[in-house]
């Protein structure tokens, strides 16, 4: 299998009164056909910005993708006008996003949204392009599609509106879905849902899927390919099974301890391990590690100098002192 | 201590909406539809269910934020729908609630410390010095420094605000906390520090808790006793350990299995169903769940199951007796 996307050195910055913000660092990523890429991390540590650089859809001023190259199907795509960025942008790349209630157009018809990006990009006439959106939204288990294309957002549960936005991202075929908290908005029988049907249609179309969350239960149950962020840089990037039987980074430690387990054998006295402190603010981050005032194992160096993303294991790559050979 | 601080008996809240033209058509919102419940001093009862199952409603009338359609609640033997005055005033200071959005849960005009003093102010603790004192000791429990007394919310992180709300929560020394969602908006590193202070202060101040949440690995980390909500109603209620590992109604299956387990080596063990709730339609006469039940019987279409006993404390309303339920573990 090829790789879909390729992120090289890919920096985003923003510029604010209070200095430079380094929402997305240096960051190297790759998505293989077929594939699904977890991104794990917490609010703030430039997940979403991660996937509006790939989008071009960073607001600039303030934002600006200082640098890097985001090669799609070896294409880059920072090299592009955005006249030609608009063809690919829903075609060959469409992004599910968190929230279905504001991302929808709540005074357009469900039909009226979809055939929009039909008609752009498949040149399909008023008709045919109904019969596609129809096509599209029992393909993603909506029950009646002829009602549900004359219906408006707000007539349609949380769940169901998550479902038209997957339609909207799949209905013109698309290589790569970015899927940003697909599932946080919604209660966790509707997520297991919504998480088996992205499974289905990336079996189905054989597109690759980034997926977005903070959930380690959902990128556990969902991807292949795990990339942890901690303050907008990748500080672990390894495949699934081996990101949970051998976390390396002590952040990633911390997060999978920090989580209440739904299946334990623990007695209720126990506490929780925790992280301690707060992510550091990304205007006022550390020289070295920037994960050197949270970690159990800091030592000097964390102080002075930034690690590199050291493959420790086959494929597992960890963004740490501890692992670096010297 | 066995003895039981609040009694929930059979509480409904129906709220009308009027639909059709010109609003004439009344179709009452079943929130809460007939909940009994008993909590004991020191315990901790989770409460879970899906959005819109009734659990914030059942928490506003404990908090008598609002009045029921049908039933009482009693606080120590104290009918809390008939209080009023001063009565009312002292049923407030023992009851307080911790909110899921410490965003929009704290004036951003106020500083933390008059924040957590109001509380003091409201009951009639009129000296500074004396408010000054017991906010220092309620910040220094809750993990806040006292150079942090005169800053905004703005500039704290999520889990310091949530931090604030506690302490605006236990200051008046509370017999009851009802905690909605209090760490659904905050970061898995965050949640645990605020899970574990939640533990502490219980310790320390004997409290009781009602923790609401979604979220079924938290609630099963922190409860000692969980009741499922679904459709206004409990539907089924259990020590921890028991509902955990021998769950009986199908609904509790169902959201069990959904969740995701953070370990790869896990997948594909959710039993599939498909459809979801919408509105709480008309399902008089038959069980709730019975559209999306997998282990359906004849009768539950016709007759509308009682939480029962199934031995042990483990009530269950369901038809089945236990057998032919799916099983997960």
């Amino acid at each position: 299998m090829g790789t879909l996307l390729e992120i090289k050195n890919l920096s985003t910055h923003f510029n604010t009164e209070y200095g430079v913000i380094k929402a997305v660092d240096r960051v190297d990523l790759s998505i293989d056909e077929g594939d699904t890429l977890g991104v794990v991390g917490e609010s703030g540590c430039g997940k979403t910005v991660l996937a509006l650089s790939i989008m071009h859809l960073i607001p600039s001023p303030p934002g600006k993708i200082v640098s890097g190259s985001v090669f799609f199907n070896g294409v880059d795509l920072l090299k592009l006008d955005s006249g030609e960025m608009r063809g690919i942008r829903g075609k060959d790349i469409s992004m599910v996003f968190q929230e279905p209630m504001t991302s929808l157009n709540p005074v357009l018809r469900i039909g009226d949204q979809i055939t929009e990006i039909i008609r752009l990009h498949m040149g399909l006439g008023r008709k045919d392009a109904i019969e596609r959106a129809m096509e599209m939204l029992s393909l993603v288990g909506m029950p009646s599609p002829e009602t549900t294309v004359r219906d408006y957002p707000h007539q349609l549960s949380g769940g169901m509106r998550q479902r038209v936005m997957i339609a909207m991202a799949i209905c013109c075929g698309p290589r790569l879905i970015l899927a940003d908290e697909p599932t946080t908005a919604l209660d966790v029988t509707i997520q297991a849902q919504i998480l088996e049907l992205i499974g289905r249609l990336k079996k189905d179309t054989g597109a690759s899927v980034m997926l977005i969350t903070h959930d380690l239960g959902v990128i556990a149950e969902a991807a292949e390919h795990v990339a942890v962020f901690y303050t907008g840089q990748i500080v672990e990037c390894a495949p699934v099974e081996s990101l949970f039987s051998r976390p390396l980074h002590p952040y990633t430690v911390g997060l999978m301890e920090s989580i209440p387990k739904i299946r334990t054998d623990r007695a209720l006295e126990e506490y929780l391990k925790v992280i301690p402190g707060i992510v550091p603010s990304l205007h006022d981050l550390p020289q070295g590690c920037t994960f050197q005032d949270r970690c159990p194992h800091t030592m000097q160096i964390c102080r002075e100098e930034e690690p590199r993303l050291w493959e420790h294991l086959p494929a597992h790559k960890v963004h740490c002192w501890l692992y670096e050979r010297k | 201590m066995k003895t039981a601080l609040v009694d929930i008996e059979g509480i409904k809240k129906y709220y009308d909406v009027r639909q059709g033209i010109l609003a004439r058509e009344r179709a009452p919102i079943k929130a809460v539809d007939g909940v009994s419940l008993r909590i004991n001093t020191g315990e901790t009862l989770g409460l879970v269910g899906e959005s819109g199952c009734g659990k914030s409603t059942l928490a506003r009338l404990i908090m008598r934020l609002d009045v029921p359609t049908e039933g009482s609640i009693l606080f120590d033997g104290e009918d809390i729908f008939k209080l009023s005055g001063k009565g009312l005033k002292a049923y407030r200071k023992k009851v307080q609630i911790i909110f899921q959005d410490p965003y929009a849960s704290l004036n951003p005009r106020r500083t933390a410390g008059s924040t957590i003093a109001e509380p003091l102010l409201i009951n009639g603790i009129n000296d500074p010095k004396e408010r000054a004192v017991e906010v220092a000791r309620i910040m220094d429990v809750v993990g806040l420094t006292m150079e942090q007394k005169d800053r905004y919310p703005h500039e704290f992180s999520g889990g310091q605000r949530q931090r604030i709300g506690i302490a605006r929560a236990i200051i008046l020394k509370p017999q009851l906390i009802v905690a909605d969602e209090p760490v659904s908006s905050l970061d898995v590193s965050i949640q645990a520090q605020i899970l574990n202070l939640l533990k502490d202060l219980q310790k320390e101040f004997n409290l009781t808790y009602i923790f609401i949440s979604h979220d079924l690995s938290v609630v099963r980390h922190v409860s000692n006793r969980i009741a499922v909500m679904h459709f206004g109603k409990i539907v089924e209620l259990a020590d921890n350990q028991e509902l955990y590992g021998h769950p009986l109604h199908p609904y509790t299956i169902e959201l069990l299995s959904s969740v995701p387990a953070p370990d790869p080596g896990r997948k594909t063990r959710r039993l599939r169903q498909e459809g979801e709730f919408t509105g709480t339609g008309n399902v008089s006469g038959k069980c709730p769940f019975y559209l999306r039940c997998p282990v359906k019987l004849e009768i539950c279409d016709t007759d509308e199951p009682e939480l029962k006993d199934h031995g042990g404390g483990h009530f269950a309303a369901c038809h089945r007796e236990g057998d032919g339920q799916p099983s997960i573990n």
